[in-house]
């Protein structure tokens, strides 16, 4: 039986943690997610659950942590926000390289530099491409609810845990601030160390006589090998962009015009739709809720049936160039951003609309 | 110079006083001849020995020439990114309590990039163990100035000696954490004689069997060569260091509270 609150998202995503079993919890404050280790802090989950919540000295320190734990086969997560997921980059790309899960938080506020602790879409790059070096790649969920926000703190260990990679979950100062209601999963139990030997047999739990001794590296300093190891990490994206696509479709079944958002701009939009919609514009949305992997199809798929894509983002523009690469010129693709902490309002996206796409 | 004779007898198994642990692996270890890292690497796997405790530890290898700890450890370890071993055995401890948990770490590793980990952990009390291989230079770089350099000492990049007015000076990070109310025992050792081998040996044995009285961090430096980075010879490079780096990293315990 799922219970019913009425909570922050962050406290959400936070109350969700302990129930999906989290191990440990590492974290350091950085406003618009510092509710989540404030939540955990006065929750004591480790009276709760066992679960360890600690605040580290620094975002680099907190990730490595999540690197130590990850690597005994815990579940473990941090959040963060936009500086402070810079900061973290390094210990990313070091478990992306050493093929190691956990989950991510990201409240992404207005940037570059300290900018603004409003919400913000300016970290989708970053987030989708990369972010720290070498060729990896990030499972990355984009909550546009409370609920989501408590949903995906769950999907997210069972999708890190299936890829053995790092999930992020892209979230904002809105969604994380916002209250709504909310519906929690029961507490599921921690897995005890015997369950992780069995579950995880690479973790590194202590030799014992009976196997070789397991190592968590990212280090190959052979150039041959360090390309098999690549070629293993770029096959496991493929299977990732095969199987785990999630988007949402509202209103599409006849569109003429889509507009794709995601997290608070998709909210946004779906209250522009529904105002075109009494206007008697044909106007659907597309919201991606994995943004890697891309909703690539289903671009390609709406590509022939509709005049045009107005992209909404909180970003000077950088999700448009995804769906550009999959419409190929095929019809308009045009970009509505508000940015540095704004956020759009929905009749100035049916004027965007209208002078991007439908007028032009 | 004496002509060397070789004598079979002393290889012979039953003539042995002592063998190497079998916690080391078979694997060419990667330093160069000569230098420390592979006696500190044989006797911390000698004290996991003789404590018998291969299946409830896990080491965690830094960035420098000791990278590769893991391909000569067996045990269960993971590699750091430069400066952040403390971090991971930060969480490794917390969420395993009932492991022993150590980092082997370099200067430029520990007492540079990794200067906060280092401070914040010991601070904390991390029940872990922390070795530490000071040998005032970055070795697998080529010979960069560490932070552990001493005043005039020559680098690739001091080619005219450490300038302190500009470059800074050197540091003492064991006195530095020695002063944390979270450091339960902090020693500055060697492994260039037999005598100091075995001090340094004991240095660690207490240092992991502190990690049953859970009341903070150990922290074993261990003053080693790097005759590469130095550009001498092994022999050299000890005595340059009995001469140049005892006398400003002194040998013997920092704190002990037990
Ligand atoms: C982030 C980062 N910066 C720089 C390096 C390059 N690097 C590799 S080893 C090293 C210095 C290691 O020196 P030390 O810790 O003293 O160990 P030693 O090699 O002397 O044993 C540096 C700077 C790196 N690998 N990662
Ligand atoms: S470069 Fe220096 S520290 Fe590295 S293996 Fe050689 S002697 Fe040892």
């Amino acid at each position: 039986m799922r219970e019913l609150h009425l909570m922050k998202g962050n406290e959400a995503f936070a109350e969700a943690l302990i129930r999906a079993g989290a191990d440990g919890y590492f974290g350091y404050p950085i406003t618009p997610q510092s509710e989540v280790m404030e939540y955990l802090m006065a929750e004591k989950p480790y009276e709760r659950t066992g679960m360890v919540v600690l605040q580290a000295e620094s975002e680099i320190a907190a990730i490595n942590m999540v690197y130590g734990g990850a690597a005994c086969g815990k579940r473990v997560v941090t959040s963060s926000s936009s500086p402070g997921i810079s900061l973290k980059q390094e210990g990313i790309t070091y478990m992306c390289g050493a093929e190691l899960p956990c989950v991510i938080m990201n409240a992404v506020r207005g940037g570059p530099g300290l900018g603004t602790i409003q919400p913000a879409q300016s970290d989708y790059f970053q987030s989708t491409k990369g972010g720290g070096h070498g060729d990896y790649k990030l499972l990355v969920l984009a909550p546009a609810s409370v609920q989501e926000m408590a949903d995906f703190a769950k999907l997210g260990f069972e999708l890190a845990f299936k890829y053995r990679n790092p999930v992020l979950i892209l979230s904002d100062g809105a969604i994380g601030q916002m209250m709504e209601k909310v519906e929690l999963d029961p507490q599921v139990p921690r897995w005890t160390n015997e369950e992780i030997i069995k579950m995880h047999p690479w973790a590194t739990t202590g030799k014992p006589p009976t196997r070789e001794r397991n190592i968590i590296t990212s280090l190959d300093l052979q150039s041959a090998t360090n390309e098999i190891h690549n070629h293993h990490l770029q096959a496991k994206y493929r299977k990732m962009e095969e199987e785990e696509v999630r988007y949402e479709l509202v209103n599409c079944d006849d569109a003429e015009y889509i507009i794709v958002a995601y997290g608070t701009s998709a909210r946004i939009s779906l209250k522009a739709v529904q105002l075109a919609r009494e206007e008697g514009i044909k106007v659907g949305l597309l919201r991606p809720i994995t943004l890697f992997p891309f909703p690539k199809k289903i671009v390609r798929e709406l590509r022939e049936r509709v005049k045009g894509f107005l992209s909404v983002e909180m970003s000077a523009g950088q999700m448009v160039e995804d769906i550009r690469l999959e419409v190929e010129g095929k019809v308009k693709v045009e970009h509505f951003g508000r940015y540095g902490g704004i956020v759009h309002t929905p009749t100035e996206i049916v004027e965007q609309l209208k002078s991007k796409l439908i007028g032009g | 110079m004496a002509e060397f004779k070789h004598n079979p007898e002393i290889t012979q198994e039953e003539n042995l006083v002592y063998k190497r642990t079998d916690l080391l692996t078979p694997a060419t270890l990667s330093y160069c001849p000569g230098c420390g890292h592979g006696t500190a690497h044989r006797i911390v796997m000698e004290v996991v020995e003789e404590m018998g405790i291969q299946q409830d530890t896990i080491g965690v290898a830094p960035v420098g020439c000791s990278v590769l700890a893991y391909e000569f450890m067996d045990i269960d370890m993971q590699q750091a990114a430069h400066g952040r071993a403390p971090a991971l055995a930060t969480a490794i401890k917390r969420l395993m309590p009932e492991k022993f948990v150590f980092t082997y770490q370099g200067d430029g590793d520990l007492a540079a990039i990794g200067t906060a980990e280092t401070i914040h952990t010991v601070n904390r009390g991390e029940n872990i163990t922390i070795i530490f291989i000071n040998n005032g230079i970055y070795g697998m770089t080529g010979g960069q100035m560490a932070p552990t350099t001493l005043a005039g000492m020559k680098s690739s990049t001091s080619p005219y000696g450490r300038d302190v007015e500009i470059m800074g000076n050197p540091i003492k990070i064991t006195e530095l954490v020695a002063q944390l109310d979270g450091a339960l025992y902090v020693t500055r050792q060697s492994v260039h004689t037999a005598n100091a081998v075995r001090r340094a040996k004991r240095a660690i044995r207490k240092a992991f069997e502190n990690q049953k009285l859970n009341k903070g961090t150990s922290f074993v430096e261990i003053v080693s060569n790097c005759n590469s980075g130095w550009k001498m010879t092994p022999n050299d490079a000890n005595q340059w260091m009995v001469d140049n780096m005892f006398p400003f990293y002194p040998i013997g315990d920092i704190k002990d509270n037990k």
